[in-house]
């Protein structure tokens, strides 16, 4: 094969490409068996979801092309620019935007769709790859206890979170998509991989166990008297300096926080988002009413089998027991009709892609391509595992989509811009070293 | 400050932590895909159509093996919403007498849960042979409808609606409770229907059909391997004689009232009657059925559901006396040839309780042939009072304890739902009324012929004397002599209860002065019968909510008894004037298959005491 530099398609990383070709094909053959109807069957009827299916499809290899015809340069220069029209744009359809299912996070144009908040991720992913590329997230790992040490060391982790939590906070205030929001925290990976401090991490892991047994065990006392002798008990393991002595004793305080805000957070919660952590914690059964999702959910998957019951074949799947089944819930489908086989499957395919950008992020010589990279990776990881975790009742249900495998414009296009635009910088690497 | 190359390693954390997620993700697939059977039982309830097969209710036989309840084919017209896309909708509403709004109406109902859009449900209930007729024709042009074959209850003549109860939909808590029933389904709703419902009902059979991607069957699900066939409900055998049935009906209709007729033997109800009725073939069907429902219901004068034999409470009045004279007997206070003075009244008391001019001999069996109150007053006040007990309150509670062993004041446990216990006043009662201390057997002396809180439900009268015709213990009273084709009976139904007196000489004095009541003297010598003995007591019960109730128990023959009968008859007087020739015309018809005083027959039959129809005139 020549060496050919003009062409577009020169260091394409194909190996990504195909896999993200194989995970639509695969996405849309689903589709068409979850919305699979004998009245129905051309598959370019576009009154059908399929149908509808094919023409986003058919754009999002318009759009991908598009990304890599554009000089790499483009989103390096603009990566703050999308993140201001889209964050714009996020406010905007509040005003402007239709209202589907309750929330006004729609711009319509006849009987197709876009919501912008599909697209910040990418936006905000090159607005935190341009800030942090030229920036250390920690200035000095061996810092004092001081106000002055602090700010100096933290003002660049505060700005990163607030370029995440601006339209975290959009989305979820104004448009009330708690899916589409709470995404933005897979963020919190990238952050880790430019040198956050693994404390952060801790804490919010801790904060989250927590959370779940503060929520479980409702006697405060005795889960603040467990958590004192935790603190007491970890003394015996680390040296007993007074920055230490600081750390725990600041640990401690903040974990009785959460075991006192436990309750005042999950009160005022939204009812329907108060039972469905009551469900997955299984302090709450209701199989048939708000659990009916999950509960259907698990049948269809469950009643696959080893080898599944066969493509159109899902009786589950086909009669409409799972809602959302063409989007959220596509999974089911899989489960249903591929068997435990199918599942496992798709679930390398996701698994291949993401830890294939992980192996493309690393050889970047740029930093903005390698947390661009690594963006897209944890975008695309939060995404799997919230998915596939909510329909196997592993996490609680969160309105978000399987990457290139639910139904829906906005999510296709959004994930194969997210995606293409790294493809392109990935392919420039050996051109230019921003 | 960390490097780029110390900060990689944080790569081998992310990609580790990427792993860790899906290898616990595919661990927990592989048990719910391969591991647990359970999603798998629970997408076939899913995905296979159960059909299930309505097993045919038991039929119900009297005494004789007549019939008194079938069954006859009824026809639900079923709707899959989810199929029924367009069908020939004008059509059916022409068919169903539905307008257009009533049918979008059903079919959301048919959508919304617990009902489903691909399940089926019911869309009309128990179609008339006509609109089935019309509709089996052209079932085919309504796509999504069917047809499902369930049984309603008939009834060949219009009696015994309170004994055998009405079958109606399950409740929606009953269902949910009960694994058996679904909603939608029938249960024995009072009566016998209720009681003997899980004979009755039979075993629903089901059977599972595989329903491909276009919804529609393929086949039998595993060759038939977990279908299984309806049994249909057993046959009961019922104690009740049809032809006396009815015959009591007809003599207490236009009459509010009650008669029950016990064979004394075995405790087997003869004939249950609460009038006003209904007819029993008015509670089945579909519209019809709760039409008329909504009707009887709110029928608040006559009170036509009310069953009056098991759940009215009266007071006795002169009929318990028999009780008192048992007793004070037993306790060998009095005996054949006791008697005590009355003065048109009770004198004690300056001639209260009243009485009234009888003539007669004032021992024990004249006593009772012409009802004397002051007799019983005095009767009463000997039981309370006796030496054996220094505290009147003993003395109080022993009068007590005797008279419930007949059965007011409890509940017999006979095998029809809902009766009532009747009432005995406690002595914690009476300390509320009068304070401690504030009574004597004086102050409710009026207990002794059978008044003041005393009351009793018409069963319970029947079963009284049905125990002094066996001279001491009686049979619980119940209506099933069988079940099924073994015909076997509960055991409890087969067990003698003795009551509290079993001194035989007792009881030979208190059927001298029944038989008494019904010869030259006697208050109920107007209702003597030819050829045969009856012994009888009447009664006329006073009752604060109006004119007197008219009370009468009897047994015959004397010797060997066949029938024990009590008969009340609301605010109608004297109990010699009305339930007296309803009890013996009873007798009559029951030992000799008709009457030999067709003049009572008429009269009793004609007279109409709800509208104000009486054709004799008052206190003969």
């Amino acid at each position: 094969m020549g060496r050919n530099d003009n062409s577009m398609f020169y260091g394409v990383d194909l190996v990504t490409v195909f896999t993200y070709l194989v995970l639509v094909l695969l996405g849309w053959l689903n589709i068409y068996a979850a919305v699979y109807n004998e009245e129905y069957q051309s598959i370019f009827d576009t009154s059908q979801k399929y149908g509808k299916q094919l023409i986003w499809i058919g754009t999002a290899f318009i759009i991908a092309t598009s990304i890599l015809i554009i000089d790499a340069n483009f989103y390096t220069v603009f990566a703050y620019g999308f993140y201001a029209v889209l964050i714009v744009a996020n406010i905007l359809v509040v005003f402007l935007g239709r209202e589907i299912k309750g929330s006004k996070s729609w711009f319509g144009v006849g009987g197709f769709g876009l919501q912008p908040a599909e697209f910040m991720k990418f936006a905000v992913n090159l607005a935190l790859a341009k800030f942090l590329s030229n920036r250390q997230i920690i200035v000095n790992q061996q810092f004092r206890l001081r106000l002055k040490d602090l700010v100096k060391n933290y003002k660049n982790t505060f700005y990163a979170l607030l370029f995440i939590l601006l339209p975290l906070l959009i989305i979820k205030k104004l448009q009330d998509e708690t899916g589409l929001a709470i995404v933005m925290v897979a963020f919190i990976i990238v952050l880790y991989r430019e040198g956050l401090s693994v404390n952060f991490l801790i804490f919010g892991l801790l904060a989250v166990i927590l959370f779940i047994v503060a929520l479980v065990v409702t006697n405060t006392p005795t889960l603040l008297i467990s958590l004192g002798i935790i603190a007491l008990s970890s003394f015996l393991f680390v040296p007993r300096t007074r920055k230490n002595l600081i750390i725990i004793a600041l640990f401690y305080l903040l974990g009785a926080g959460i075991v006192f805000t436990t309750d005042f957070v999950y009160n005022h919660l939204e009812p329907h988002q108060k039972d469905r952590i009551d469900i997955l914690l299984q302090k709450k059964e209701d199989p048939k009413g708000k659990g009916y999702n999950v509960n259907q959910s698990k049948i269809a998957i469950g009643s696959g089998g080893f080898l599944g019951k066969g493509y159109l074949q899902g009786t589950q799947t086909k009669y409409d027991f799972v809602p959302e089944q063409d989007t959220d819930f596509i999974f089911c489908t899989v489960g249903e009709e591929w068997g435990f086989v199918g599942s496992v499957t798709v679930i390398f395919l996701e698994l291949f892609l993401i830890l294939r950008v992980i192996f493309l992020a690393e050889r970047q010589r740029s930093d903005f391509s390698r947390i661009y990279g690594y963006g897209v990776a944890a975008i695309l990881f939060f995404h799997l595992a919230v998915n596939i975790g909510m329909t196997i009742g592993l996490v609680p249900v969160i309105g978000i989509p399987l990457p290139f495998f639910s139904y829906g414009g906005s999510s296709l296009w959004s994930f194969t811009i997210l995606l293409f635009i790294f493809i392109k910088l990935d392919a420039n690497r050996l051109l230019i070293l921003r | 400050m960390p490097s780029n190359s110390q900060l990689s390693n944080r790569k081998l954390v992310i990609g580790g932590f990427f792993v860790l997620v899906v290898i616990i993700y595919i661990i927990r697939l592989f048990y719910i895909q391969v591991v647990d059977d359970r999603y798998k039982v629970e997408a076939q309830n899913n995905a296979i159509r159960r059909l299930t097969e309505y097993p045919v209710r038991g039929v119900i036989y009297d005494r004789n093996g007549k019939l008194l309840v079938f069954n006859e084919a009824s026809y639900d017209l079923m709707v899959i919403p989810k199929e029924a896309k367009n069908c020939d909708t004008v059509g059916l509403c022409e068919i169903l007498e539905i307008d257009k709004t009533e049918f979008l109406k059903r079919m959301k109902k048919a959508c919304q849960a617990p009902n489903s859009p691909r399940k089926q449900s019911i869309f009309e209930k128990q179609m008339s042979a006509k609109t089935y007729a019309a509709l089996q024709e052209r079932l085919y042009r309504f796509k999504g409808f069917f047809v499902q074959k369930r049984a309603v209850r008939k009834y060949p003549k219009p009696i015994a609606a309170h004994l055998l109860g009405y079958v109606g939909e399950v409740s929606k808590e009953k269902a949910k409770k009960d694994s058996y029933y679904n909603e939608g389904d029938y249960i024995g709703i009072s009566g016998i229907e209720r009681s003997y419902e899980t004979e009755l009902r039979g075993v629903k059979g089901v059977q599972c059909a595989i329903t491909n991607v276009h919804n529609k069957t393929i086949g039998s699900y595993m060759d038939g391997k977990y279908d299984t066939l309806a049994v249909p409900g057993k046959p009961l055998y019922c104690s009740i004689d049809i032809v006396l049935q009815e015959y009591g009906e007809k003599l207490l209709q236009n009459k509010k009232g009650a008669c029950v007729a016990i064979e004394p033997s075995t405790g087997e109800i003869l004939a249950l009657i609460s009038s006003p009725g209904y007819d029993p073939n008015l509670l089945v069907g579909g519209k019809e059925r709760s039409k008329n429902f909504t009707k009887l219901y709110y029928d608040s004068l006559n009170l036509p559901l009310f069953n009056r034999a098991l759940t009215a409470m009266y007071p006795p009045g002169s009929i318990f006396k028999l009780i008192g004279a048992l007793i004070a007997q037993n306790d060998g206070l009095i005996n054949r040839n006791t008697s005590f003075p009355c003065a048109m009244g009770y004198p004690p008391m300056g001639g209260k309780p009243k009485c009234h001019a009888h003539g007669g001999g004032k021992n024990l069996i004249g006593s009772i042939a012409t009802s004397c109150n002051s007799y019983y007053s005095y009767v009463f006040r000997e039981i309370v009072d006796q030496k054996k007990y220094p505290k009147f309150i003993d003395g109080y509670n022993h009068w007590r304890d005797m008279v419930m062993t007949f059965g007011p004041g409890t509940k017999l446990n006979t095998d029809l739902p809902y009766d009532k216990p009747g009432n005995v006043p406690s002595v914690k009662y009476y300390n509320k009324v009068f304070g401690e201390n504030g009574w004597r057997s004086n102050t409710v002396v009026s207990l002794g012929i059978g008044q003041a809180e005393l009351l009793l439900v018409p069963y319970q009268m029947a079963n009284v004397v049905a125990t002094i015709a066996n001279r001491g213990y009686y049979y619980t009273p119940h209506c099933i002599k069988g079940v099924g084709n073994e015909k076997y009976i509960d055991s409890k139904f087969k067990t003698k209860h003795y009551v509290g007196v079993q001194n035989q000489e007792a009881y030979q004095n208190v059927i001298d002065g029944m038989q008494g009541a019904l010869e030259p003297g006697g208050t109920a010598f107007s209702n003597r019968l030819k050829d045969i003995v009856v012994c009888g007591k009447t009664g006329t019960a006073q009752n604060p909510g109006g004119k007197d109730h008219s009370v009468f128990l009897a047994f015959a023959p004397r010797d060997n008894p066949k029938i024990a009968i009590a008969c009340i008859v609301e605010n109608a007087g004297f109990g010699n004037t009305w339930a007296a020739p309803v009890v013996t015309l009873m007798i009559e018809k029951y030992l000799r298959g008709k009457t030999l005083r067709p003049d009572v027959e008429k009269r009793i039959l004609e007279a109409d005491l709800i509208h104000g129809k009486n054709l004799i005139p008052e206190g003969h």
